[in-house]
């Protein structure tokens, strides 16, 4: 069987080494020439003094059509070279861009972030990296001025507002949005399945996957709106309240209930992720083979039986593959929150906390601490997926 | 048998009607937003946008001038067979369908008759749409005739912006990412698992952890504000989910194709970009629409890497700071919202196949 590395000769220029180095000193000019191009590109853009329609136009041309035609040239250089090299490199061309954004977007920030902590307010002072060479001990000592230890993380656990915006991520959005959320698409998937217009219902309810966070809490504002008593109610729920002879509120900012206006922000991302919950379980009651639910049904099983002694039980990787990422996704929640309350009202959560505290009170050090927090949640989701692609390699 | 065929009808009834309710409670706040929208400023502010549904509500009939009729409005009146003092009249007296109501302070003040009608306040038009859309000042005409200028909310150039930043941090991330994950599934190199690892690591892991380091990395750079340091920074967290989500699509090609353009003498280069592209379109297509649709959603990032300026200020942004500084202007709010859904709202029904399958995919996995 050919293999890429065997077949790769074929590929190559024929002709004498001297037309070869002079075809690769060509594409190494041709890419230089590129790459001042892009840089003339984004002097350009960075000044932005044309119609906004052309800027735009010009912006995508060059974003999109930079990074393809690096690819491009990146990869005519390598093909150029002796076919040992090509094999070692072409990888290089393919995966290493990719790799190279994930470390520096992800995977150092992790690392960087979990430094950071460490130190306080400023986060660790920017020293010279000369300077570790040179005079490790003044190194050592300048950084030991910053350095706190585990006090952000102490701060973390001890933090009036902090303790309650994990009250209310552990509470309300792990403990009720996300169980609401499974369980409304669940029983929705279950009536679908059953009724006459199964595609059109699926559809509506999924819609809201598609509006934004921000969109979504101006939707809700407005059903949330509030009057002053006597005058009529244009927001939707304070409308049915006083229609029914209770008293208008403002509902989110209704801190006399406090913590439970939590609920009214809840309900917002229960009516937005209810449909992703949907979808997924939906795609799983299909697999349900119909011979098991038609010989429960001779065997005299109601309907409630079915669903609980035999539906879940089947759904049940499914339901725990959707809880999983929606609590993921509400650890992580704050457009939603920032925007309807802005995290006052008792209504903060870890998100929340971490953008006020990085960027507005401008606490590094205990900012990080919160990202980590974060980090350290979504863990064992990680290494279950690491132990999942571990044994199908293995499997291989 | 018969009884059973009740039962069975019963059953789809029910079944019916309750998702029909469930669909409908769905569906009722987005409607409020978008009738609301076309609703003049005043309308909105001082009657629910349900008024627009024919509904039974006071109408006025006409109105009468009580200094005309001679009476005094410091004593008892008597207006269309009704008697009744200021305080009340104030109120609002009711005599079956009809009702007075004084309108204005005690001596210049009118009293207007109403009759219980059926009535649709339906007074709907593009005004607000006009406002949040331009940059430039916009004259409104007010239902009584009278004209107000305006500064528009420049929406449009917000749109534009939004566009300009959810195109090429689409395109871009899945270009790079369909590159390593034809490296991963068809290419040789060492540390290929110990990197794929890293890739299926990086899947969960929150963008907070990020923001701080890239934020200084940014500011190092003068990337800061700049649509290519938002595109990177898209591209960055985007990369795991759909490097991914195209391995397990581009391995599970049948390896006899590739194997045969091998033979061929077709380079990588040729194989990716011919063959490999083409058959992919369906995941490519699936995982486009979840990244388009979260770039044009988000909030965070551009909160923190593009900021408040005007020049680079998208739709999110711009919504949210109205909802900021001005959250009682619900003309402009509904117009804007509505504004900020009907790119993502197209893309999701025009293409709703293909999302399903996206979301399929990575869930079967992850």
């Amino acid at each position: 069987m050919a293999t890429p590395q065997q077949t790769a000769k074929r590929q190559q220029p024929a002709g004498n080494p001297i037309a070869r180095i002079l075809r690769f000193g060509l594409t190494v000019l041709i890419l230089l020439i590129a790459f001042y191009g892009l840089y003339l590109g984004f002097l350009f853009l960075r000044e932005g003094d044309r119609p906004k329609w052309f800027m735009a136009l010009a912006a995508i041309v060059w974003g999109v059509g930079g990074v393809a035609l690096l690819y491009y040239l990146f990869n005519s250089l390598v093909e150029l070279l002796p076919v040992k090299w090509t094999t070692r490199l072409q990888p290089l061309v393919f995966v290493g861009p990719g790799i190279a954004l994930l470390i520096w977007f992800l995977a150092l920030p992790a690392l960087r972030t979990l430094y950071i902590s460490l130190f306080g307010r400023n986060g660790p002072p920017t020293l010279p990296l000369t300077l570790l060479l040179s005079a490790p001990g003044e190194y050592f000592a300048a950084l030991s001025t910053q350095f706190v230890g585990w006090n952000n993380y102490i701060a973390v656990f001890t933090d009036r507002l902090m303790l309650g915006a994990l009250r209310n991520n552990i509470l309300f959005w792990i403990g009720i949005a996300t169980p609401l959320t499974v369980i409304s698409g669940l029983l929705i998937a279950v009536l679908a399945d059953r009724s006459n217009f199964e595609r059109a219902a699926k559809s509506i309810i999924f819609m809201p996957m598609a509006i934004s966070f921000v969109g979504a809490s101006v939707i809700w504002n407005f059903i949330y709106e509030v009057n002053a008593p006597g005058s009529p109610q244009i927001g939707l729920l304070n409308a049915v309240v006083v229609a029914l002879g209770g008293q208008p509120h403002g509902w989110t900012n209704y801190t006399a209930i406090s913590p439970w206006n939590n609920l009214f922000l809840v309900i917002i991302v229960v009516w937005l992720q209810t449909g992703f919950a949907m979808v997924l379980l939906s795609a799983a009651i299909k697999g349900i083979p119909e011979e098991i639910l038609e010989a429960a049904r001779v065997d005299g099983a109601t309907e409630i039986q079915l669903f609980f002694r035999i539906m879940i039980p089947y759904l049940m990787a499914t339901i725990i593959a959707v809880t999983t990422t929606i609590i993921i996704f509400t650890l992580k929640i704050f457009d939603v929150v920032w925007v309807m309350t802005g995290g006052q009202f008792g209504t903060d959560v870890i998100a929340t906390q971490f953008y006020r505290q990085s960027f507005i009170n401008r606490n590094s050090g205990f900012g990080s601490a919160i990202a980590i927090i974060l980090l350290v949640a979504v863990t064992p989701v990680m290494v279950y997926n690491l132990r999942r692609l571990r044994d199908q390699e293995a499997f291989r | 048998m018969k009884s059973a065929r009740a039962a069975n009808f019963t059953r789809s009834l029910l079944v019916n009607g309750i998702l029909a309710m469930v669909v409908i409670l769905w569906l009722i706040p987005v409607i409020g937003l978008l009738v609301s929208s076309f609703r003049e400023r005043f309308d909105i502010q001082t009657s629910p946008w349900w008024g627009v549904l024919p509904h039974r509500d006071w109408v006025e009939t006409k109105t009468i001038n009580p200094r005309e009729l001679g009476l005094d409005a410091n004593a008892p009146m008597t207006v269309e067979g009704i008697t009744a003092t200021f305080e009340e009249l104030r109120i609002g007296v009711e005599d079956g369908d009809t009702r007075l109501i004084w309108i204005g302070n005690r001596r210049l003040g009118t009293v207007q008759v109403q009759e219980k009608k059926w009535t649709a306040t339906a007074n709907l038009n593009l005004e607000n749409y006009r406002q949040v859309l331009q940059g430039t000042d916009v004259e409104i005409k007010h239902s009584d005739g009278t004209l107000e200028t305006v500064r528009g909310d420049d929406f449009s150039s917000a749109l534009l912006n939004s566009l300009t930043v959810a195109v090429p941090s689409t395109v871009i991330p899945i270009l790079i990412a369909a590159f390593a994950a034809y490296g991963f599934a068809w290419m040789s190199f060492p540390g290929k698992r110990f990197w794929f690892a890293l890739v299926v690591a990086l899947l969960v892991v929150p963008l907070q952890i990020a923001l701080v380091p890239v934020l200084r990395d940014f500011a190092g750079l003068h990337l800061n504000g700049t649509f290519l340091g938002i595109w990177l920074a898209h591209t960055g967290f985007g990369l795991p989910l759909a490097t991914f989500l195209l391995y397990s699509y581009i391995r599970a090609l049948p390896r006899e194709t590739l194997e045969s353009a091998f033979i061929d003498g077709a380079s990588h280069f040729t194989i990716f970009t011919r063959l490999i592209l083409p058959l992919s379109v369906p995941a490519l297509a699936s995982i486009a629409i979840f990244q388009f649709l979260w770039v044009w959603n988000d909030y965070l990032v551009a909160l923190i890497i593009l900021g408040s300026d005007p020049k680079t200020r998208v739709v999110t942004m711009k919504l949210a700071a109205i909802v900021g500084d001005r959250g009682q202007d619900w003309h402009l709010l509904t117009s804007g919202a509505f504004m900020s859904m009907i790119v993502p709202l197209t893309v999701f029904f025009l293409l709703q196949r293909y999302f399903v399958r996206g979301l399929l995919a990575g869930s079967v996995k992850g």
